[in-house]
């Protein structure tokens, strides 16, 4: 299978959905070309679609996601492109009040099916405002759907769900995944949101990961496997929709879990399957049930200290090895 | 508008409204009126919960500007939002019955009153967030001029929403991409207790949007052929493709930000020189004088009125009340709130 990258995943599922449904138009701060967005997943496609399908806005955050909305409302299917997940915060009102609500406070008349797509994420020195983790927000708001692609094939894939559903969509990506490369096949496909995938098979340890975690899972993988240790890699793919079934599956085999995220732990996604998983595998787990996260500080600017504070293989690797060992 | 305007207004009617536009019109102001008068009621003997913010006085506003639209264009508005979502087209049987939570109501019992929505008229949801409604109107504009279609998109706001970012990244937007949006400014003098005076250094409003190369004005909100006839150049201009424009109408909330308020911060005089300006029985005069309706005919309209009322919380409280689970229902289209695919 041929392989490309996240980025051009993006962009090919966005490009297919234009060209599928008239309905869908993308919008955002510096998506048209020549500069084609911050990370470059929109490049080229204000020329092929016209300025009318690639709306550049002004920094004004509030502004389009809310008019994003009203779009969703009204017959389209946006996908806004939020530059960093950080700037959220300019959107809160659209994204938590609104997007979030509208179905649910009309009783069910609206329909609002709205795609943002964002990314965050530490490991580029972008310091507090521009590296956060912050999807427990949105998976905490009801009304929102959360997806964290880690690969280049479930980018695509999810990212054509996201824009076919009619609900609204908080697609996150990752800023160090863009260059990474994957087999995405020539032909259509979707996935189904609420549908994890198992990255790897192992039976010593679950690995629950997302996003550029899964990528640090495996890295982890690879080094314990040098060591008899063998872990089985679970990416939900989609955070709400969680698929708890299949981490609920995996840790019945293994009986032992760790959960990763770049995000802080605190009040993190990795709590809300700790807390899920507790229920469902009680009597299997043979091992206290462990977090690898970032502490709950700030994405920090200098290399030395944002890598302190980043998860990574080593992190992960030493963790499960504890876990398997029972030094824990 | 200059005073002689206003005399010749009074003196003669209008050319571009016929009777019945406006004996409708009338009725209108006047249900949405004894709608709220009834809930008051009805809150305050404690049959209706929550909140209820209440807008007697303002009823030209909205009334004047939906005489101007057509039901497929959409409107936003917002917790003060009973009289533009009748004016749009609202029964008052569904949003009483939506007052009482039942399930016969525009939401099911799940908005209740400053959340009341019907998407089959365009009214894509009053709003509870102050200024909530600007970007939601702008995207509704967007997505008419990307269709393609004639429509517009109306957003009722107060003037407490004038303060707030939303508002001027709306206008800002709405003119950078020229869309068919209509700003409906209800300055209704009270950002909650706030006087409308104390929140800017700049309280011309037509002279600050003015800014932003939108066409403003300043209306008399207390005469619903002027909010009409504002409305309906600004909706003719929009239609033409002529982009958005701001419309201040001048009002007044004969009562406190909502019911339990006293409005100790509005001071008796004004109060009482705002009734006096009535825009219903301004209306009422004008109709008696061009011999457009009669005292009995006017006396029957009452109880027209009254009678739609009275069925109207009769429906309500004979209605079912949800059951408590359906709480977990209507959140997404595609799944239950567990996530389960429907």
């Amino acid at each position: 299978m041929r392989e490309i990258t996240y980025r051009d995943a993006l962009k090919e599922a966005l490009r297919e959905e234009m060209l599928r449904d008239g309905r869908v138009f993308v919008m955002g701060e510096d998506i048209a070309d020549p500069f084609g967005s911050a990370y470059k997943v929109t490049l080229g496609l204000s020329p092929e679609f016209g300025t009318d399908r690639v709306i550049q806005t002004p920094i004004s955050e509030e502004g389009f996601v809310g008019a994003g909305v009203g779009a969703a409302l009204t017959g389209m299917r946006p996908v806004i492109e939020l530059m960093y997940i950080d700037f959220a915060t300019m959107a809160m009102d659209p994204i938590a009040n609104q997007a979030a609500k509208l179905r649910y406070m009309s009783g069910g008349q609206a329909k609002v099916p709205l795609v943002i797509r964002t990314q965050g994420g530490p490991g580029r020195s972008s310091a507090a405002q521009h590296a956060q983790s912050l999807e427990a927000w949105f998976l905490h708001i009801p009304g929102l759907l959360v997806a964290m692609p880690s690969t280049p094939y479930d980018a695509k894939g999810l990212l054509k769900t996201a824009i076919r559903l009619d609900d609204p969509v908080m697609f996150i990506e990752q800023k160090l995944l863009y260059n990474t490369q994957g087999p995405v096949p020539e032909e259509e496909y979707t996935i189904p949101f609420g549908v994890a995938d198992i990255k790897r098979e192992g039976s010593d340890c679950t690995v629950v990961a997302t996003s550029m975690a899964v990528v640090k899972a495996l890295r982890a993988a690879e080094l314990l496997e040098k060591e008899g240790i063998s872990i089985e890699v679970v990416d939900p793919r989609t955070l709400f929709p969680l698929d708890i079934d299949t981490i609920v599956a995996s840790v019945k085999k293994t009986s032992r879990l760790v959960v990763t995220h770049e995000a802080p732990e605190r009040g993190g996604f990795a709590a809300e399957v700790v807390a899920q998983v507790a229920d469902g595998a009680f009597g299997y787990i043979d091992a206290p049930i462990q977090r690898v996260c970032a502490p709950s500080v700030p994405p920090p600017f200098a290399r030395n200290m944002e890598d302190y504070t980043m998860i990574d293989e080593h992190k992960i690797a030493d963790r499960v090895r504890k876990l398997v060992r029972c030094e824990i | 508008m200059n005073n002689e305007t206003r005399e010749e207004i009074t003196e003669s009617p209008p050319r571009d409204l016929a009777r019945e536009q406006l004996l409708s019109m009338y009725r209108r102001m006047r249900l949405i009126r004894g709608f709220e008068d009834t809930a008051q009621r009805h809150f305050e003997a404690g049959e209706i919960a929550g909140f209820l913010h209440l807008s007697q006085g303002q009823e030209a506003v909205p009334v004047g500007t939906c005489a101007a639209l057509r039901s497929d264009d959409y409107i936003t508005s917002t917790h003060r939002g009973h009289g533009d979502v009748i004016a749009k087209g609202c029964e008052v049987k569904y949003m009483f019955a939506e007052l009482y939570g039942r399930t016969t109501g525009y939401c099911k019992g799940k908005g209740g009153s400053m959340h009341i929505a019907d998407f089959s008229q365009g009214i894509i949801g009053a709003n509870a967030i102050v200024s909530g409604g600007l970007p939601i109107a702008l995207g509704a504009a967007l997505s008419i001029k990307l269709r393609g279609t004639d429509q517009v998109a109306v957003c009722f706001f107060g003037d407490g929403a004038t303060a707030e970012g939303a508002f001027h990244e709306a206008l800002n937007l709405s003119s950078l991409w020229q869309v068919p949006m209509i700003f409906v400014c209800q300055n209704n003098l009270y950002g909650l207790s706030q006087p409308w005076e104390k929140t800017a250094y700049e309280c011309e409003l037509p002279r600050r949007v003015s800014t932003y190369n939108i066409p403003a004005e300043c209306v008399d909100g207390m005469d619903v052929i002027v909010v009409y006839q504002a409305v309906k150049k600004a909706v003719d201009r929009a239609r033409a493709g002529g982009g958005p424009t701001f419309i201040e109408a001048k009002t007044y909330r004969f009562l406190g930000h909502y019911v339990g308020d006293p409005a100790l911060y509005m001071p008796q005089e004004e109060r009482d020189a705002w009734r006096k300006r009535d825009a219903i029985l301004k209306l009422g005069r004008q109709l008696r004088t061009w011999e457009y309706i009669t005292d009995e005919e006017d006396e029957q309209m009452d109880t027209d009125v009254e009678t739609e009322l009275a069925e109207g919380v009769k429906f309500a409280r004979s209605s079912p009340i949800p059951e408590p689970e359906e709480a977990l229902a209507d959140l997404y289209v595609h799944f239950d709130h567990q996530g389960n695919p429907l």
